[in-house]
């Protein structure tokens, strides 16, 4: 007698605590080991891009917290790099250095993130709790300089919107002190343990090979043993004079992964204590009165101050007609704004360039012969958020 | 090779007939090509030996109403070896079909979904083009300059039919944009103005 078998079609969200956001994930399962993965996306899709051309380009400036939204400053970060490269503008020392000390707490906000869901995925809770303090400690120096804890709004073309309050470079440097030892905690709990390693070691092995056919960047591609960093090898802002190591994994297996991000957090702790020690007082944004805002006290004693203010308010700075790529290494991967101006005051076209996108594509590749139990803990290393790949 | 000028010079002289125009500006190489072209340049890109452009990084497409030929396709190249970025683009018109790069780069799939969701542009051999970003059954493509800021429908649930139905878009308050393009020009013209007073005097 023979028995007709039927492969399994399995629906994997779009409501599920291990997809990290809404995914609807289509596994076609024999038995227990997936064959097929289709990945659903859109369910978050915003129009962001449509929404941008019809905005002028400060006001463009808050859609891209809402990408990324955990690490919401590295994206700003693009976006104001795009505008000053065509504009040609100098962007004063102590606002490239408050702009890369932002962006690596938007590292070290991200990566806590990743680390502690992708062990709450496989099984391990305590994590979870003891990185979201941080994060929380994180989020109220984003509040303190900008205002909001998520959703910052803080970079602008040619600096930032205002200087840092009295106390927060101590405040942060304090935290820098304290939280290496919070790391160190992380890894004792997580580096040694079986079952950490059970779940991750040797599982959604990416080659050199195919990392760069399927456009890996971030620490997907730096996990397999490509040493490539945008902030080492296309150094933008202040980057090229600090000194940090990029930490490169071997297998190109979850693990791995795992461990660079931790190491990454060591690296980024050690650039914000460099950038505290460098930072010095001056001016935080360009002084090129056609771009920022007169400041607040002129505007009562000035025309000319007020008419500046009401012209960029309404119609917004003109950028000339040029095409430009311009990338920044987020927290997770390469982070693109593909701008093209037409010499108005909003942007013609601005493609946005997210990493997630490319690394949650090969998650059929990934999966495959993999068992189910395997998916969230691949998910989990991909570092996908849904708010940039639905864009 | 080592810098942009030398790359331009290299594929220039290697594939001669096929650049109609190359150009470095803003630390990149923007390379402009015929639509056939697109697999022989790609493939020149990623294999020849001193170009080495492993990575295609994104693709997407720029919509041009007024133009003749309406779309460009724009590609976005990176080479790790040699830290060089490539921008390769090429002009089609509305109807026309292109070729796809998912058999020299796997991660084109997605982005050429991309392309085809947000601005209907068809694909030959590309191995499952189907609307990616967008809800299901949707209708248009969003990115192209003549689709509305506000769309066409809009979603809720219905009482009656409990289920979710598409309606015909209803605002209270129209999108307004409003234009303040003005011919000002800050005071660029005064010191223009008093530059030229100065020479006069």
């Amino acid at each position: 007698m023979t028995k007709k078998i039927k492969n399994l079609n399995l629906n994997f969200g779009p409501q599920h605590p291990a997809a990290h956001g809404v995914l609807r994930l289509i596994l076609e399962l024999d038995g227990e080991v997936v064959e097929k993965a289709d990945p659903h996306i859109g369910l978050l899709h915003r129009g962001t891009e449509k929404l941008i051309e019809n905005k002028t380009y400060m006001q463009a400036v808050p859609y891209f917290d809402r990408l990324d939204y955990v690490a919401p400053m590295n994206q700003e970060h693009a976006f104001a790099l795009a505008i000053e490269k065509i504009l040609k503008i100098e962007v004063p020392s102590r606002a490239q250095y408050i702009r890369v000390i932002f962006c690596e707490i938007g590292r070290i906000l991200s990566h806590i993130l990743n680390v502690t869901t992708q062990a709450l995925d496989v099984g391990a809770l305590t994590p979870s709790l003891w990185g979201f303090e941080e994060r929380e400690t994180l989020m109220t120096f984003y509040e303190r300089a900008s205002g909001s804890r998520l959703h910052a709004n803080y970079f602008r073309a040619g600096g930032v919107h205002q200087d840092l309050p009295a106390g927060l470079e101590e405040d942060i440097a304090k935290f820098c002190e304290t939280f290496p030892k919070i790391i160190n905690d992380l890894e004792n709990l997580l580096t040694d343990n079986r079952i950490f390693k059970q779940r991750n070691v040797d599982i959604g092995i990416v080659t050199k090979e195919d990392a760069l056919d399927y456009s890996f960047t971030g620490v997907m591609i730096r996990g397999s043993g490509v040493p490539w960093d945008l902030r080492k090898s296309q150094p933008y802002d202040c980057y090229d004079q600090l000194d940090f190591k990029i930490p490169v994994g071997k297998n190109g297996d979850c693990y791995d992964r795992y461990l660079c991000r931790i190491e990454e957090m060591k690296e980024s702790v050690s650039i914000i204590k460099q950038c505290l020690s460098k930072v010095e007082k001056g001016p935080i944004k360009s002084q090129d009165g056609k771009i920022t805002p007169p400041p607040k006290k002129e505007l009562k004693q000035s025309m000319e101050a007020l008419i500046h203010h009401f012209k960029l308010f309404t119609e917004g700075y003109r950028v000339p007609k040029d095409e430009i790529y311009t990338a920044v290494e987020a927290p997770k991967g390469e982070f693109g704004v593909y701008l093209i101006s037409d010499g108005s005051s909003k942007p013609y076209k601005c493609k946005i360039r997210a990493p997630g996108f490319s690394h949650l594509q090969s998650m059929d590749y990934l999966i495959k012969g993999h068992m189910l139990a395997d998916v969230p803990a691949v998910l989990g290393s991909l570092d996908i958020v849904f708010g940039e790949v639905d864009r | 090779m080592k810098t942009l000028v030398e790359l331009e010079k290299k594929i220039n002289s290697e594939l001669t007939t096929k650049i109609n125009n190359s150009e470095i500006k803003h630390n990149q190489l923007y390379l402009e090509i015929d639509k056939e072209d697109i697999i022989d340049v790609t493939l020149f890109l990623k294999t020849n030996k001193d170009t080495k452009f492993r990575q295609l990084i994104d693709i997407t497409a720029v919509d041009y109403p007024e133009q003749s030929q309406r779309f460009k396709l724009v590609y976005l190249f990176l080479s790790h070896e040699f830290n060089q970025r490539i921008i390769v683009s090429y002009n089609i018109n509305e109807n026309e079909i292109i070729n796809s790069l998912t058999s020299i780069f796997p991660a084109s799939n997605w982005m050429e979904r991309e392309v085809f969701d947000m601005y209907g542009i068809n694909f030959k051999d590309h191995p499952d083009l189907r609307r990616i970003l967008t809800d299901y059954g949707f209708e248009g493509h969003p990115l192209r300059k003549d689709f509305p800021l506000t769309g066409h429908t809009e979603v809720r649930y219905s009482e009656d039919k409990k289920k979710v139905v598409n309606e015909p878009v209803k605002l209270e308050q129209n999108y307004r944009n409003f234009d303040y393009e003005s011919p000002w020009e800050g005071t660029r013209y005064i010191k223009e103005q008093t530059d030229t007073n100065d020479k006069k005097n």
